[in-house]
């Protein structure tokens, strides 16, 4: 199972890069969205998949699951939530200002 | 346990959100401001103290002992980064009193945003978690996001946005690193995984997880990944830009020089190898980029990169000597990026534009200002007796004893260098014949006078005084060479 979930990281990991490589601004914006969840799946599969009970103290048995790696990945999905919202109105903000979505456009002069 | 590290966190922190209750009132902001960065160096000063006289200090947040809760640990490194980072945010809070671009309701969050900026520096410096590292780094780079933002121009909402994408990805980039370095060690406490990678060894596994982290360090703390920096660092008001210069690359340092002395310094020969080679190549390119610009903004934030490298080179070399005079020169790095940032930003405040051809003559109208510029350069350049001479010349002695003269001439070429593009803008906009009539001034450069001041105090303090500050930095460079202190005090018991 951890195989699978691994390799499905890897699929979302290349998609999303095959996204950020776009010069649409909301494409871009996808797919560091799908980068994060990549990367999220990659967290919790590489320190094991339900392989043992819920780690309370109620539950009486042998193994427990180890419940950080679910600790570290509810921090990241809030910052990344906040971290998108952000960026999409950053995005917003930037097409109505200047009219531009394509990264090639916002490149910038020097003379400013 | 010592209660006295949540204070450089948590009273900015305290004070950030009180400011955001009293946007109409910018004066009162500025005093909460204010005080509450001066309680935090008081803190950080007792920090240190206490470092000298007693050994690392150390705080399990919530009572969680080391390896399961997590940890604040102060050793005289992350003391004396904490007391700098404070003084700078000081002067910085000082020169946006005045903050000319900013008009209406964007003013109001100009000063929370600084304090909250400090808030994630002061916790990048001070924590003993890695995943806490990550934090606070996002702490350090929300805030950094609205402020470049903040103002709302054409140009600042196309920096930022370049300036968020990038850091977006690294930061995932971080997620990944920690969670192979989760499945392979088991454990996230910084001293846990220095031991534990001590009793392991390290192998190619691990050594490839550190280049990992190598890499997104590097790009926070633009090492040979600084293609995103002169953007972003041109783009938002004087005052912000100075506390960028300041802090927030050194962030990235700081979890460079961390990592690599604590957890994986078992592989010199392939990461410090890789770092010393990225440095050296970072001071070309900074250099080229340096004296390519004809703007004041851009000659100033190519000069930041090119201090960089210079530092990593110290790193790299990782002997006692070396790292002695990469951490003196980090924190003269600090004070001198953030005194030449707030000159600079005060000259293109007074002429109203950044173009040199366009300047001339200023030295008539502010000639405190003009000479501070001239001798801020000179301690980029590392003139004694100002403050960056004492690190140049221990890393560049490092640098000749192990053999790296290569390197060496690089960092010695390009300090010239970077001494001639702060010239030409010394040069370009304070000699002549002005081209402003009296009354002409687009801003009197006044709330440049007294931050300015502080800091050529400090930087003549740290040059003159430097047997003085080789004291205080000799149990910091011990720490960072003997782990075994720091693994100590954080897991040891009986403290508590």
């Amino acid at each position: 199972m951890e195989t699978m979930i691994i390799i499905l990281a890897g699929i979302l990991f290349s998609i999303g890069t095959y996204m950020l490589l776009s010069k649409n601004l909301l494409r871009i914006i996808f797919g560091t969205g799908l980068y994060t969840h990549a990367s999220h799946l990659m967290l919790m599969a590489v320190a094991g998949l339900k392989n043992g009970a819920a780690p309370l103290i109620g539950e009486n048995a042998e193994r427990f699951v180890d419940p950080l790696p679910q600790a570290l990945i509810l921090t990241s999905i809030v910052i990344n939530f906040s971290l998108t919202a952000l960026i999409l109105v950053l995005g917003y903000r930037t097409y109505i200002e200047t009219g531009f979505e394509d990264m090639r456009q916002l490149k910038g002069m020097d003379h400013e | 346990m010592n209660n006295l590290l949540i204070v450089p966190i948590g009273l900015p922190l305290v004070a950030a959100m009180a400011a955001v209750f009293l946007q109409k009132r910018p004066k009162l902001q500025l005093a909460v401001g204010l005080a509450s960065l001066l309680g935090a160096l008081a803190a950080a000063a007792a920090l240190a103290f206490q470092n000298k006289h007693a050994g690392i200090q150390v705080l399990h947040i919530g009572g969680w002992e080391a390896p399961f809760g997590i940890t604040l640990v102060a050793d005289m490194t992350a003391s004396l980064l904490v007391l700098a980072a404070v003084i700078i945010a000081i002067c910085c809070l000082l020169f946006a009193w005045d903050p000319q671009p900013l008009a209406g309701h964007h003013r109001h969050y100009l000063f929370p945003l600084m304090l909250l900026l400090t808030v994630g520096v002061n916790g990048s410096f001070l924590t003993g978690d890695i995943f806490n590292l990550f934090v606070f780094f996002e702490v350090t780079l929300i805030a950094s996001y609205v402020l470049l933002a903040l103002g709302g121009t054409k140009m600042q909402l196309r920096e930022s946005i370049k300036y968020v994408l990038i850091n977006m990805i690294s930061s995932t980039v971080f997620v990944v690193a920690v969670a192979f370095l989760y499945s392979l060690l088991g454990t996230l406490n910084m001293a846990h995984l220095s031991q534990r990678v001590a009793e392991a060894g390290q192998n190619g596994m691990l050594t490839t997880v550190s280049l990992l982290f190598l890499v997104v360090f590097a790009t926070k703390a633009a090492l040979l990944l600084f293609f995103w920096l002169p953007g972003p660092y041109s783009a938002p008001p004087a005052a912000v830009t100075a506390l960028f210069a300041a802090l927030l690359t050194k962030v990235g340092i700081y979890a460079i020089l961390r990592m690599f002395t604590l957890m994986f310094s078992h592989r010199p020969d392939i990461t410090h190898t890789a770092m010393i080679a990225m440095g050296a190549v970072t001071m070309l390119l900074g250099a080229f980029g340096a004296v390519s610009h004809s703007g004041i903004r851009r000659i100033l934030a190519w000069n930041v990169i090119l201090s960089v490298g210079f530092i990593l080179f110290g790193i790299g070399m990782a002997d006692e000597q070396s790292l002695t005079g990469a951490f003196v020169y980090l924190i003269h790095d600090i004070v001198t990026k953030a005194w030449i940032f707030i000159l600079g930003g005060a000259v293109i405040a007074i002429a109203g534009t950044d173009q040199l051809r366009e300047i001339k003559g200023l030295i008539r109208y502010r000639p405190q200002l003009g000479w501070m510029f001239l001798l801020a350069a000179m301690a980029i350049a590392g003139v004694p007796p100002l403050s960056g001479f004492t690190g140049k010349v221990l890393i560049l002695k490092s640098g000749v004893e192990q053999g790296a003269f290569i390197t060496s001439i690089i960092g010695l070429l390009t300090s010239l260098i970077a001494f001639y593009s702060l010239l030409k803008v010394f040069i370009g906009s304070f000699w002549g014949e002005t081209l402003l009539n009296e009354g002409e001034q687009y801003d009197t450069g006044r709330s440049a006078v007294l931050p300015g001041l502080i800091l050529c105090a400090l930087s003549l303090g740290l040059g003159i005084g430097s047997g003085f500050v080789l004291e205080w930095v000799e149990p910091a460079v011990d720490t960072l060479l003997n782990p075994s202190a720091y693994i100590q005090s954080v897991l040891g018991t009986g403290d508590g």
